[in-house]
């Protein structure tokens, strides 16, 4: 779409003794410290001369919605310029963006002008509300953004000012001033920057890092911090020496896997040893191995299987939450993430609410059944014991309370849980290996299906409600040249809502095709 | 207390001549107040004027000095009432509240003012929430001065013609006997800016002065025959002199060549658009010096019509530049040039767009086109033609999420509307009426929840018609906030509600403030505050009404006992209006208030607890379902990097407050186990420090016990 319409795109012309106006508009997410950037801005140009106007409409209404500081400066010439209120399409020299997407949004609103805008971007990302609520991934990709800062602006100085700003232990109004001064768009020296910033007296050295460590960015005097690419922290697992032997096994029938596969299956193999022990590891093998034979390079088929077969073999159940929140590793990492310093004490409280559900499939099969069935045990509990459970981990009672749970672990193919999930599992797994023989790509895509069952009780029946009604379009599908194309558009569909509305569409559009009614 | 502290800002009201005052469009008002001898002052906050209000509140003691009293009124009518003490006595008073949601409130009052009359000067300052940033429906103020006969300013938005605007309305006020209102537009009131600053001046006529003698004059009692003689005096005496004043004073502005053919007349606020537009069309330098011809309204009602007619004397062409709908000024000049017989072209809107914004771009194309039809010589060829080559931007719009405001950090709102999800999952959709505030935020995602909003403290009175025959049916659900409450709900939605026997259910929001306006204090905060009785207890303001059923929830972020109220209030077989009053402290100003307390506490080696949340990240699966009933801006998502997962799982950051909401949520909810609350204790004793050491000696080794005998990630 080419936003330059047919309206008139004017500039703005000098005064007679040369001189010009400069716009600048700031667009931030409430909460961003807009205000106190704009503040330094006006406070700058009036160090140097100029007389400058500021507004905005105060966040006081707007909370945590998106919000335009503007600013107008000019040469003091003794006389007062007429200064506009608010930004133009086509009008403004700087644009400032405080986030990825409200330089899109800057962008799309005509703010940006090619030949005339300076773009001050940082392009971390808030994600909004819509993108959070979605069941599968709803974040929206920035490439396209990024891509149409460079033909949008005519100088961009776009990188990751929030990563930055942290790093400098200060606010990204800090670094965006960093990156407006270095980005040479305005006349001002650096020196006079620094000056505003030490004046505004709060947090000043921290700020200061900031806007240096942003102006060197900006100038091109410093790499800026790369976009990090989150890999999972490689934990190394303990293997006890006398499970050496059958874990050596398991090794050597991973390292005769399809190279292509190995990478997936070495971290299965050691999701679901970690999960249960070694001969699950097995159990785990003996899926992916089943499925290897009967596919070929490039083994897309054999990659989904070691990824998915993990995942459905380590179903979220109250020994393996148990498990986790009792483990060293996690406790420190908890200490990381809150940051408990020495001297401090840290208190943690897990919230648990464990239906009735919950109790009866957590006991071994017979008994478990058997209490499933009886209604008045099931009202007594609702009645009485469905509540939530606050447990203090940090003392001993609450943390002997888990960990007494997650001993459990070497009885858990007993227990009622792991008779449905197997069965789950085994009937999913049959279907995959049926199908694989005709098309090993539709295989791979009901393999993939298994990301639909996550989460806890309600979320969890939702899950598996949704993954058996795409599963019923298979037999629409099979057969098809088309089939495993479909099947990943129904996943796509079912992950894009709570309610399953698009799922329903996309299903009745597969109906449609097959001939048959709705 | 107010969301924001003024305390820097009200040291500049003591400035005098010589002095040159800096500061927003707002605070240049309130200086210029003092400037004119104010002897009374009230209003209403609301954006944009709710700085004004906040900075009077907090110069109580400068105001004391001059004798100025000072009001935080109960409504924009109680405000408007105050001016009442011009009617009689030669006292300046000055009111503010938003427009147009305000003066609707205080039209009744402001009839009655405006028949009568006044003898001090009465301004009415109105804070034009129009265009864009606006929280309100897009109405104009104009209609309220022309059906009550009352003048209006819209000065240039600069903070010298600001500053005079007011000195003018006072005088233009006394001249005419007349209130006076003047309009401030969203950017105007906000607009940093700087004027020459004079000496304050203490009022003429104190309040105190005017109880000690009385005056009474029947002839400007609002009562027949004396209302027969107001509105002829309206007609034949102070619309006269308020036109006569207009012109003597020089009020409206004449710009650029007299002998042009083409010509502009717009109002005051508009001013600065129009002139970049014109720069940006080669027309006008950025001083604003023009060739052409401008009348400049500072004043737009009255209109004179001499000088109306004067000015399109001898033109081709007039474009009227008016914002909003209906065009009235263009109206009255249309009607001025036919009787006047007139040949001259009036243009304006359709020009100009009929509504919404004169933005910059809006204001360009309108300019061009109607100098492109009247006066084509005046265009510059560039404007016209266009020679830059288009650059084709790729389309952003798929790809852009919209970003609706919503609850801040921990607010205490969030979790009524996660319980009233959940209630809703279990007993169905109710028919839910909405109100003003912070909690109408209920209507955006992730909680969707709210049909119709019709005013401030009118939620449940907007569902008054909704009666169920059927006892055991389905029953409305209203949503008003403590603000609301005291500003109109508790008689117009409360005692409504006990008097027509409703079976309905109302949720009264009580965050201790009037928040969404920046954290007023009302009849109901828990703050002590100096000059005002607070503490007054919505409880018993409900049963002194009648209610009989009524719950008050001490906490919020209790979600399971939000959630089983609502639920026993929906399905509760006693009669009459079931009142739940929802109470926490707005979190915006409890942090403001707590947080310099705490991190002082800590430094001093007391003892300390910050709480926080935080996930579980193996344990959250990434359905997000906790989002889908938080919205926090402090809950969001991130990536596990672990190839073995495919989608973002849920992450709190550093700027979570710890208030409860997602862990009550999820067990509300019964939603997952991967919340968990850590609380961080500074200053530990001696005993909590060593107990937990033991503890964790304890855990250490059973930990290490476990690992040892199986295979597991170390």
């Amino acid at each position: 779409m080419n936003i330059q319409d047919t309206s008139i795109a004017a500039r703005r012309s000098p005064s007679s003794d040369g001189e010009k106006i400069i716009t600048l508009a700031a667009l931030a997410v409430g909460g961003q410290g807009g205000g106190v950037l704009t503040n330094w801005i006006t406070a700058v140009a009036e160090a140097n001369g100029y007389r400058a106007q500021s507004t905005s409409v105060a966040g006081v209404a707007q909370r945590t919605g998106a919000t335009i500081y503007y600013v107008e400066m000019c040469r003091d010439t003794g006389r007062m310029p007429v200064f506009a209120l608010s930004p133009a399409e086509g009008d403004v020299d700087i644009l400032i963006a405080s986030e990825l997407m409200e330089g899109g949004r800057a962008i799309m609103r005509g703010f940006v002008t090619p030949g005339r805008t300076t773009l001050i971007a940082s392009t971390h990302r808030i994600p909004a509300v819509a993108e959070k609520t979605v069941p599968g991934d709803g974040r929206a990709d920035g490439h396209k953004v990024i891509e149409a800062m460079g033909i949008a602006a005519d100088h961009t100085v776009a990188f990751d000012m929030e990563a930055l700003a942290k790093s400098a232990g200060s606010m990204i109004s800090s670094s965006l001033l960093g990156g407006l001064a270095g980005s040479g768009a305005l006349p001002f020296p650096k020196q006079s920057y620094e000056d505003v910033i030490r004046a505004s007296g709060r947090g000043v050295e921290a700020s200061l890092r900031a806007f240096n460590d942003a102006f060197d960015c900006a100038t091109g005097k410093r790499q800026p911090p790369q976009p990090e690419v989150v890999t999972k922290q490689i934990e190394t697992l303990h293997v006890p020496a006398r499970h050496q032997a059958q874990w050596g096994q398991l090794q050597a029938r991973l390292a005769a896997l399809p190279a292509p596969v190995q990478d997936m299956a070495a971290l299965g193999l050691t999701k679901v040893v970690d999960y249960q022990d070694l001969a699950y590891g097995t159990q785990y093998l003996d899926m992916v191995e089943s499925l290897a034979t009967m596919d070929s390079a490039p083994f897309a088929m054999t990659v989904a299987a070691a990824k998915y077969c993990a995942r459905a073999l380590c179903y979220d159940d109250i020994l393996r939450v148990a498990d986790i929140k009792t483990r060293a590793s996690r406790m420190s990492r908890v200490r990381d993430e809150v940051v408990v310093g020495d001297d401090q004490v840290l208190m943690v409280t897990e919230y648990f609410h464990p239906r009735f559900e919950e109790f009866t499939t957590t006991l071994p099969r017979w008994l478990g059944k058997r209490l499933q069935k009886s209604q008045r045990l099931d009202a007594f509990y609702t009645r009485h014991l469905d509540k939530g459970r606050r447990i203090r981990t940090d003392r001993l009672r609450g943390f002997l309370m888990l960990w007494a749970v997650s001993a459990l672990r070497p009885w858990r193919r007993a227990l009622l849980r792991h008779d449905t999930e197997m069965a789950h599992v085994d009937g999913w797994f049959a279907t995959v290996t049926d199908v694989a023989r005709k098309d090993r790509a539709l295989a791979a895509e009901l393999l993939a299906n298994y990301r639909l069952i996550k989460g806890y009780s309600d979320t969890h029946v939702r899950g598996h409600s949704k993954f058996a009604r795409i599963m019923q379009a298979l037999p629409i599908l099979q057969g098809r040249p088309d089939a495993a194309d479909w099947m990943r558009r129904l996943r796509t569909a079912a992950l894009a809502d709570e309610s399953g509305a698009q799922l329903d569409g996309a299903l009745a559009t597969v109906r449609s095709f097959a001939g048959e009614t709705a | 207390m107010a969301e924001r502290s003024f305390a820097k800002e009200v040291q500049k009201l003591k400035q005098g001549d010589g002095d040159t005052f800096s500061g927003e469009g707002i605070l240049a008002i309130t200086k210029a107040l003092l400037e004119n001898g104010v002897g009374y002052v009230g209003g209403y906050q609301g954006s944009p004027i709710s700085h004004l209000m906040d900075v009077l509140a907090d110069a109580q003691d400068i105001l004391g000095e001059l004798g100025v009293r000072f009001e935080a009124s109960a409504s924009e009518a109680t405000a408007t009432a105050m001016l009442a003490a011009s009617v009689h006595y030669p006292i300046r008073g000055a009111v503010t509240y938003k427009s147009v949601v305000g003066t609707n409130v205080a039209s009744d009052a402001l009839s009655n003012l405006a028949s009568g009359g006044v003898t001090g000067g009465a301004l009415i300052i109105v804070g034009e929430d129009y265009g864009e940033g606006s929280s309100i429906m897009q109405e104009r103020t104009y209609a309220f001065a022309m059906k009550s006969q009352v003048w209006m300013l819209d000065p240039r938005p600069n903070l010298p013609s600001i500053v005079a605007a007011v000195g003018d309305g006072f005088e233009l006020s006394e001249a005419s006997n007349t209130p006076v209102m003047l309009q401030m537009g969203i950017r105007s009131c906000h607009v940093h800016g700087s004027f020459a600053a004079s000496d304050n001046r203490r009022p003429d006529m104190t309040v105190s002065q005017a109880l000690e003698s009385p005056r009474r004059d029947l002839e400007r009692i609002v009562l027949p025959p004396a209302t027969y003689l107001h509105e002829a005096e309206k007609l034949t005496k102070r619309k006269p002199a308020a036109e006569r004043f207009i012109l003597e004073r020089g009020l409206n502005e004449r710009f650029g060549q007299p002998s042009g053919k083409v010509g502009l007349i717009i109002q005051g606020g508009t001013y600065n658009t129009v002139i970049r537009a014109l720069n940006r069309l080669g027309l006008a330098d950025l001083y604003g010096d023009t060739d052409l011809d401008i009348l400049c309204l500072n004043c737009v009602y009255p209109l004179v019509d001499s000088q109306i007619l004067d000015f399109c004397e001898g033109k081709d062409a007039v474009l009227i530049v008016e914002e909003g709908h209906p065009n009235y000024i263009e109206q009255q000049i249309g009607h001025m040039l036919y009787k006047a017989g007139k040949r001259v072209t009036l243009e304006g809107k359709g020009m100009l767009p009929m509504g919404g914004e004169y933005t910059g771009q809006v204001m360009l194309q309108g300019l061009g086109a109607f100098l492109t039809a009247h006066a084509p010589e005046l265009m510059p060829v560039a404007a016209v033609a266009k020679n830059e080559e288009p650059v084709v931007i790729p389309d952003l719009s798929e790809v852009l999420p919209a970003r609706p405001p919503g609850f801040c950090t921990g607010c205490p709102e969030r979790p009524i509307f996660a319980a009233t999800k959940l209630v809703e999952q279990e007993l169905g959709e109710h028919h839910i009426s909405s109100d003003i505030g912070c909690h109408l935020f209920s209507i955006m995602p992730p909680f969707d929840l709210g049909a119709t909003t019709m005013g401030y403290g009118l939620g449940p009175a907007s569902a008054s018609a909704f009666h169920n025959e059927d006892p055991h049916g389905r029953r409305s659900i209203s949503f008003v906030g403590d603000g609301g409450f005291w500003h109109n709900g508790l008689t117009s939605s409360v005692g409504n509600a006990v008097f027509n026997k409703s079976d309905n259910v109302i949720v009264i929001v009580d965050n201790f403030y009037a928040a969404a306006t920046g954290g007023q204090d009302i009849l109901s905060s828990r703050a002590d505050n100096k000059t005002k009785q607070t503490q007054n207890s919505i409880v018993e303001a409900c049963q002194g009404m009648g209610v009989k059923w009524i719950r008050q929830i001490d906490r919020t972020y209790d979600v399971t006992k939000v959630r089983d109220t609502l639920k026993e209030a929906l399905t509760t077989q006693v009669a009459g209006p079931k009142v739940i009053v929802a109470s926490s402290e707005c979190m915006l100003n409890r942090q403001r208030r707590e947080k310099p307390l705490l991190a002082k506490a800590t430094k001093e080696g007391k003892r300390t607890v910050r709480p926080r949340f935080g996930v579980d990240e193996d344990i959250c699966t990434g359905d997000h379902a906790c989002m889908r009933l938080s919205g926090c801006p402090s809950l969001s998502v991130k990536d596990t990097g672990d190839p073995l997962r495919d989608d973002p799982v849920a992450a709190i950051d550093q700027t979570c407050v710890g208030c409860g909401n997602c862990g009550e949520v999820a067990d509300a909810a019964v939603l997952c186990p991967s919340f968990y609350q850590a609380e961080i204790v500074s200053n530990p004793t001696p005993r909590e420090g060593r107990k937990a050491r033991r503890t964790q000696k304890i855990i250490d080794w059973l930990q290490h016990r476990r690992d040892a005998k199986r295979v597991v990630f170390a």
